[in-house]
């Protein structure tokens, strides 16, 4: 099946489109319509740009510019999901919480660019461009933070603007310094694949120096340690369908961009990062687990769950072995799908009991049955209890470390994993079980939150018990393409 | 290193760089945000320079583009913006609260120079290129003295000047190994820099109208413990 590149632009554009319309005056009243519309056209054409890439071809619009893999096609799919469920969810969930209604145009106009940005990440093929396509990301993300305008939402913002664009610069330096050395190395226009190409002829100190400066600087973008420190403000203030798509996915972007850097590096023998990642995963992932203990807010709860996420993925990456390649990407999409279903969850509970605090819910289940029976059902999804697919990836990079003779990682991961399993668990028990407590109001559930909530809970529930064989190929595909050994 | 080979815009190069040095220091070492923007004003002055000079010397019009770019963007406009977002009285305001005091800053802003050179040094004094061996070094020096500065400020728009000061650095680094990156990254990343000043400026005017003070240490209300509950 050949494909129409113009596929390919097209599912970076609608989106684009889709912001100006919710601009024009005339629309302004049905942005949530037209943001629906446009997320649910883009998310069958990533589909089929992802099935293309299944024959072997890479989908190519502007050769060397525009291009998608089966890594951008994973990433694709993913981000179009998620914005695809988030907009539904947005719908019932805005018209509450948002008082003024008159702002929402301008909600979703920032919503549409900020799907924009992501999708445009992954489909370009110049790494300089996708440091431009990461920033937008971040500038978007910003202003869908402090929407609100209220003083928390603010100060969040502004931590997150503050962290992440800080690494912006450093991480402009390192492309200037991996430019220069494929120039010196006698590259020609600098492309992802050009530079796994050249990477053995790149010199090694070059190549260490500008991946050292890249992951501090994209890093920060994806909510590794030590500057995770916004994510939680972030989750807590920003409105839950942009949480949804800042942890499903706004924070795998820019990771994705650093396994990009990774396979670059690691294709060079002589400049060996593995370990240093397995390290920094690990310090992210044990820095979340010990914080999940701690936490009173639930949405703040999955986002350290995020940066715990975060770490695995990096951690798994860091082993560099096939295996443990396909469990790195495998996480990753099972993190997308299954944290993006956490926030419509938490996000229906706050909107029948209008409170974020862990302590103040009790009996959630007689309270509220469905978003009792829900959370209790994404809690253990997103803490990696079997039969849900967040266990058979980690299980498979737990894997991947002993067979690779790891068997020190493997024990530090296991065992930071076990105590995120049980913190999140010994939260969500407290919110879930017991005598139900006493509340103002209990407010029922917009039919588009439930919707999406349905909806995002299908792929947890199929992708755990049965992996579908194209997407098992898809996986494998964009496993290679990480360059593990 | 007195390379009798160095032609007349490479010197003048140098020159620039021992300036962009100075302006960096500069930016840590005053207390008004007025004089903070004029220092970074100066700083891109000098970036833009170099990019004509250099891009002189290699003949490369993609220098002077990014000359012009840089001149109408940091020198022209960002300053512009932030007049436009904020009122004077504002910049004329002298900010006292610094996380750590002026000498320390200028000492601490110096080691991050010697931490330079000692990073890059050797992978720059490979290079044949007089230009390469003097912007790399100093480019990270203005990034990480900028970062610096952007940690030690507890104002607003100090802080976005040192996240655009860092920006400034990287770029002198990057007119000298990189000079012929194609230009719509080049176009690309320049509108990002624009984008990066509206939307932290336009966050500055939204917490100053909301809680009536743009000092980022005010804003340390979430956390995990005693946080309220809306």
């Amino acid at each position: 099946m050949a494909l129409n590149p113009i596929v390919l632009d097209a599912v970076v554009a609608i989106p684009l489109l889709a912001a100006l319309l919710c601009w024009l005056p005339p629309l302004r009243n049905r942005a949530w319509v037209v943001t629906v519309i446009s997320a649910w056209i883009v998310l069958p054409l990533t589909f089929f740009v992802a099935a293309n890439v299944l024959t072997g071809r890479r989908v190519i619009s502007v050769r060397g510019w525009i291009e998608a893999d089966a890594l951008s096609a994973l990433v694709l799919t993913l981000v179009a999901l998620v914005a695809a469920l988030a907009a539904v969810f947005s719908g019932g969930y805005m018209r509450r919480r948002e008082h003024d209604h008159s702002r929402l145009w301008w909600f979703y106009c920032n919503y549409n660019l900020f799907a924009f940005a992501l999708l445009l990440v992954p489909a370009l093929a110049d790494p300089n461009l996708v440091w431009v396509g990461i920033e937008l990301v971040t500038l978007f993300g910003v202003l869908l933070v402090g929407f609100e305008q209220t003083k928390g939402a603010l100060e969040a913002a502004w931590k997150f603007a503050v962290l992440t664009v800080m690494g912006a610069p450093i991480a402009l330096l390192g492309l200037f310094v991996l430019f220069w050395a494929y120039r010196s190395a006698g590259g020609g226009r600098e492309t992802w694949e050009g530079l796994q190409a050249a990477a053995p002829s790149i010199s090694p100190n070059l190549l260490r120096l500008s991946f050292l400066l890249v992951f501090v600087g994209f890093g920060a973008k994806s909510g590794l340690a030590p500057t995770h420190t916004w994510l939680p403000d972030a989750h807590s203030q920003a409105h839950s369908p942009v949480c949804a798509v800042l942890s499903g996915v706004k924070t795998t972007v820019p990771l994705y961009a650093i396994l990009r850097f990774l396979s670059i590096v690691l294709a060079s023998p002589a400049a060996r990062v593995g370990n240093w990642m397995i390290v920094l995963g690990l310090v992210s992932v044990g820095i979340a687990a010990f914080l999940l203990l701690q936490v009173r807010d639930y949405k703040r709860m999955f986002a350290y769950s995020t940066v715990e996420h975060m770490g695995i993925i990096l951690t798994a990456a860091g082993l560099g072995t096939r295996a443990s390649d396909f469990g790195a990407v495998s996480q990753m999409m099972n993190h997308a799908i299954t944290k993006s279903l956490c926030f419509y969850v938490a996000g229906a509970i706050l909107l029948t009991l209008s409170t974020r605090e862990i302590k103040s819910i009790r009996g959630l289940l007689q309270v509220a049955p469905f978003e009792g029976a829900a959370f209790l059902f994404c809690a253990f999804a997103i803490a990696g209890a079997p039969p849900f697919p967040i266990f058979l990836s980690e299980f498979s990079i737990l894997s991947a470390g002993v067979s690779g003779g790891q068997h020190a990682t493997v024990a530090i991961l296991a065992a930071l994993i076990v105590i995120a399993f049980i913190a999140i668990l010994w939260n969500v028990n407290r919110m879930v079980f017991g005598r139900a407590g006493t509340h103002d109001s209990v407010e029922s559930l917009p039919i588009s939150c439930r919707v999406a909530v349905f909806g995002a809970a299908v792929p947890v529930m199929l992708l755990g018990v049965y992996i579908p064989a194209p997407v098992h190929e898809l996986l494998r595909l964009a496993a290679q393409q990480l360059g593990g050994q | 290193m007195a390379d009798p080979r160095v032609s007349v815009p490479e010197a003048l190069n140098t020159l620039s760089a021992g300036l962009v040095l100075i302006s960096a220091f500069a930016m840590v070492a005053t207390r008004q945000v007025q004089g903070v923007v004029r220092s970074f004003v100066i700083q891109s002055l000098l970036l833009s320079a170099s990019c004509f000079l250099i891009g002189y010397s290699r003949s490369s019009e993609h220098l002077w583009t990014l000359g012009g770019l840089t001149l109408a963007a940091k020198v022209i406009a960002i300053p512009l913006i932030l007049r436009r977002l904020l009122p004077g009285e504002y910049y004329e305001r002298r900010e006292i609260s610094q996380a750590v005091n002026i000498p320390a800053s200028l000492l601490i802003s110096l080691l991050l120079v010697v931490v330079s050179e000692f990073l890059v040094g050797p992978v720059a004094a490979g290079s044949a290129d007089q230009v390469v061996r003097t912007n790399l070094p100093i480019g990270l020096a203005g990034v990480l003295i900028g970062a610096y500065s952007l940690i030690a400020r507890r104002e607003a728009i100090p802080q976005l000047i040192g996240i655009l000061a860092m920006e400034n650095g990287a770029f002198f680094a990057g007119i000298a190994i990189a000079s012929d990156l194609p230009l719509i990254a080049e176009l690309g990343v320049a509108v990002g820099v624009m984008l990066i000043a509206i939307v932290v400026g336009l966050l500055t005017r939204n917490i100053r109208q909301k809680l009536g003070t743009t000092e980022a240490a005010a804003l340390s209300e979430l956390k995990e413990e005693a946080t309220t509950w809306r």
